[in-house]
């Protein structure tokens, strides 16, 4: 699997390169800046891009920024975002053109290589893997209003999970319960907050973060009703 | 209003003529006011100096100073009178421009130095010291209304106050007064003698036209005379003597809090550091160490102490990431102040909308400090308003960013208590800016921010909501 990297910090980019390789990923290009960044999504079309979203020249969101200039030239090119902090913000532009395909993680979580790489994978697959904390904020600007409250507390673990990207499997082991637990949480989950239900897992977890957002989906017509 | 009928214009345009002549009146009423009030300051002190020379030459024996004892006395009550007249003219003068042309003429009068008292019981009265309190206070009292700029203007004004008056304001109410006069005349004439009668209807529309246009002028030349008064009162554009002392203890006040509140905020950084990611990084190089030696003994317990050092930097990660957002938030860093606030909107529990219309980024402490009174009072608004939606606007026009935080909940809040306020007070002071606060019992409460900032780099103006 081929891997573009953007970091500016030496040290942090030969680890992630090394933590890369070792999991069995190809490293297509490893850049600082963000015009590099933008030229390499573009011409090495990459399996999965790594980057942080601080990058010189300007030293504020080059990266983001080129991140999401390229998804809008070649929509659905997956990418995963890592940073020293987290902003919904952010996290919402990621979101925002529907199609999947993207991660926001704190650069802390490079520390658990298995559960970083799992991240990694998930993002190239389509899939989305959003920061517990993103996802905690997100629940608690929310808690307060509407459908949320009618949630039971287990079923408000089962969504934070499902939002941070997590298969049905994964939040089983999580949660150490069995994977037909979670099925069935995660139907009451969508009858409450009554969302259409999905065969498609990556579509589901979008929807959840749509709703989460407060995104919006009254237009069945924008492709991603869920 | 595009569809008024033919009728409505003449309605208004009769009202105009109404409007007009009772604008006239009015003028040459107030034309005699000032008149008077001009004639009355410059009269007083003449009739003060006359009365105290006679009243000292007759009723005061004093042959040892003989008439210069007289001339003395009648000058010091004629400065006296001269004074107060000035001042008391001047002041009327600024009430009738307010009142009548909605202008407001400062007088900013320098207070009055202390009278200080040495060890020896001498006064100081801040250039010059007496021995006896009352003459240290005549001395002060004559120094300052020397020096001060008011005063001065004050006196400028009771000396320009006649000429002006009898310059602008006297013609017209002669042409007035003398034209009815005439006209009256005329018309009495022409009754009695009858024997030219043509001669005395072109006397009569002569004295009736002398008068309109003597009516017609008036209220232009008080309008003038006003102006003439604004223009001498009306403290310069050179900072005055008392301004430049305000803004130096002003200044000397805001640096104090900054410096105060940069110290604190520093000590607060050194200890966080200390007790945190400092004492953190101590704790995983001795696990470390620890690790080091069970290697080779006991694997399955250091791969334990492994799990621990790595939970152990997480957590001082976390630390360190608390404290840069308290010193400088990232995302202010990365996006400005526009998203930082959009930022802060989302991760405050309330709905808050916000608007901002910033063509460019301001200074970046003006940013800073003001997300962080943003940051203070939307946490204010979740926890006392109980309101349930919020609204920020952020705005520049002409060098004044001016950012208005208003929420729908019960008000009733008061600048006095708990000391945020006060703290953004302190915080917007340094930059020369100003917080008002709006929050009548009942709601809704609006909290006005305003400070003077150039902005720099190109941005653009967007609006947001969060649901």
């Amino acid at each position: 699997m081929r891997v573009v990297l953007a970091e500016d910090l030496y040290l942090l980019r030969q680890g992630l390169i090394k933590l890369l390789e070792v999991h069995g990923f190809t490293i297509a290009a490893a850049v600082e800046t963000g015009p590099e960044l933008l030229e390499a999504l573009l011409n090495e079309k990459p399996d999965v891009a790594v980057v942080d979203v601080r990058l010189p020249p300007t030293l504020t969101d080059e990266g983001l920024q080129a991140a999401l200039a390229a998804r809008r030239q070649v929509p659905g090119l997956p990418v995963l975002v890592l940073s020293q902090h987290v902003q919904q913000l952010y996290a919402r532009e990621l979101l925002a053109d529907g199609s999947g395909g993207v991660g926001y993680l704190l650069k802390d979580r490079v520390f658990n290589a298995e559960q970083f790489v799992d991240a990694v994978r998930r993002v190239a697959a389509g899939g989305t893997a959003m920061d517990p904390d993103v996802i905690a904020k997100l629940m608690e600007s929310r808690a307060g209003s509407g459908p949320l409250q009618r949630l039971s507390p287990r079923e408000r673990e089962v969504l934070e999970l499902m939002a941070e990207g997590c298969s049905n499997s994964a939040i089983a082991a999580r949660l150490t319960v069995s994977d037909g637990a979670v099925a069935k949480h995660i139907a009451n989950i969508f009858t409450k907050l009554e969302l259409a239900p999905a065969e498609d897992a990556n579509r589901r977890v979008l929807a959840v973060l749509a709703h989460l957002n407060g995104t919006p989906q009254r237009t069945p017509a924008s492709g991603w009703e869920a | 209003m595009a569809a008024t009928t033919p009728l409505e214009d003449m309605k208004a345009a009769g009202r105009a003529v109404p409007a007009r002549l009772r604008d006239s009146v009015l003028a040459v009423g107030r034309s005699l006011v000032v008149a008077a009030g001009a004639g009355f300051s410059v009269v007083v002190p003449f009739l003060v100096v006359f009365f105290t020379g006679i009243v000292v030459d007759q009723y005061l024996d004093a042959p040892a100073s003989g008439p210069v004892g007289v001339l003395l006395a009648a000058a010091v009550t004629g400065v006296v009178a001269a004074y107060w007249c000035s001042r008391r003219s001047a002041g009327w003068t600024r009430a009738q421009i307010r009142r009548w042309c909605g202008i407001r003429v400062r007088a900013e009068y320098s207070p009055m130095p202390p009278l200080e008292r040495d060890e020896r019981g001498h006064w100081w009265t801040g250039f010059s010291y007496h021995r006896r309190h009352g003459v240290a206070r005549v001395a002060r009292f004559v120094h300052w209304s020397v020096r001060d700029a008011a005063t001065r203007r004050d006196a400028i004004w009771w000396l320009l106050n006649p000429w002006s008056a009898t310059f602008f304001l006297v013609p017209p109410v002669l042409m007035l007064g003398g034209g009815v006069v005439f006209a009256f005349a005329a018309v009495v004439d022409g009754d009695l003698g009858s024997s030219r009668p043509l001669s005395s209807v072109i006397s009569l529309l002569l004295g009736v036209l002398v008068a309109v246009v003597g009516l017609l002028i008036t209220p232009y030349a008080l309008r003038a005379h006003l102006d003439v008064a604004a223009r001498v009162l009306e403290p310069g554009r050179r900072a005055s003597n008392t301004q430049l002392k305000r803004r130096v203890e002003e200044l000397t006040l805001t640096r104090a809090d900054a410096l105060g509140s940069q110290a604190a905020e520093l000590r607060r950084i050194e200890r966080d550091l200390h007790d945190g990611a400092q004492a953190r990084l101590v704790a995983i190089g001795m696990t470390l160490g620890t690790i080091e030696h069970l290697m080779e003994t006991d694997q399955a317990a250091a791969r334990e102490l492994l799990s621990e050092a790595r939970q152990s930097s997480a957590k001082a990660l976390q630390e360190l990431r608390d404290l840069v957002r308290g010193i400088h938030p990232p995302v202010l860093a990365e996006r400005g102040l526009g998203d930082a606030v959009r930022s802060l909107a989302l991760d405050s529990p309330l709905p808050t909308e916000v608007t901002v219309c910033l063509p460019e980024r301001p200074e970046p402490p003006v940013e800073a400090a003001v997300y962080f009174c943003i940051s203070e009072l939307l946490a204010n608004a979740a926890k006392h308003s109980g309101a349930r939606q919020v609204w920020v606007d952020i705005l520049h026009r002409a060098g004044l960013l001016r950012v208005t935080v208003t929420d729908d909940g019960c008000g009733g809040a008061q600048p006095g208590r708990g000391s945020g306020l006060r703290g953004i007070e302190r915080r917007l002071g340094t930059f020369d800016g100003t917080l008002s606060l709006s929050s009548p019992p009942g709601g809704p409460t609006t909290i006005t921010m305003e400070l003077p900032c150039a902005l720099s780099s190109q941005r653009i103006s967007t609006s947001f909501d969060k649901g």
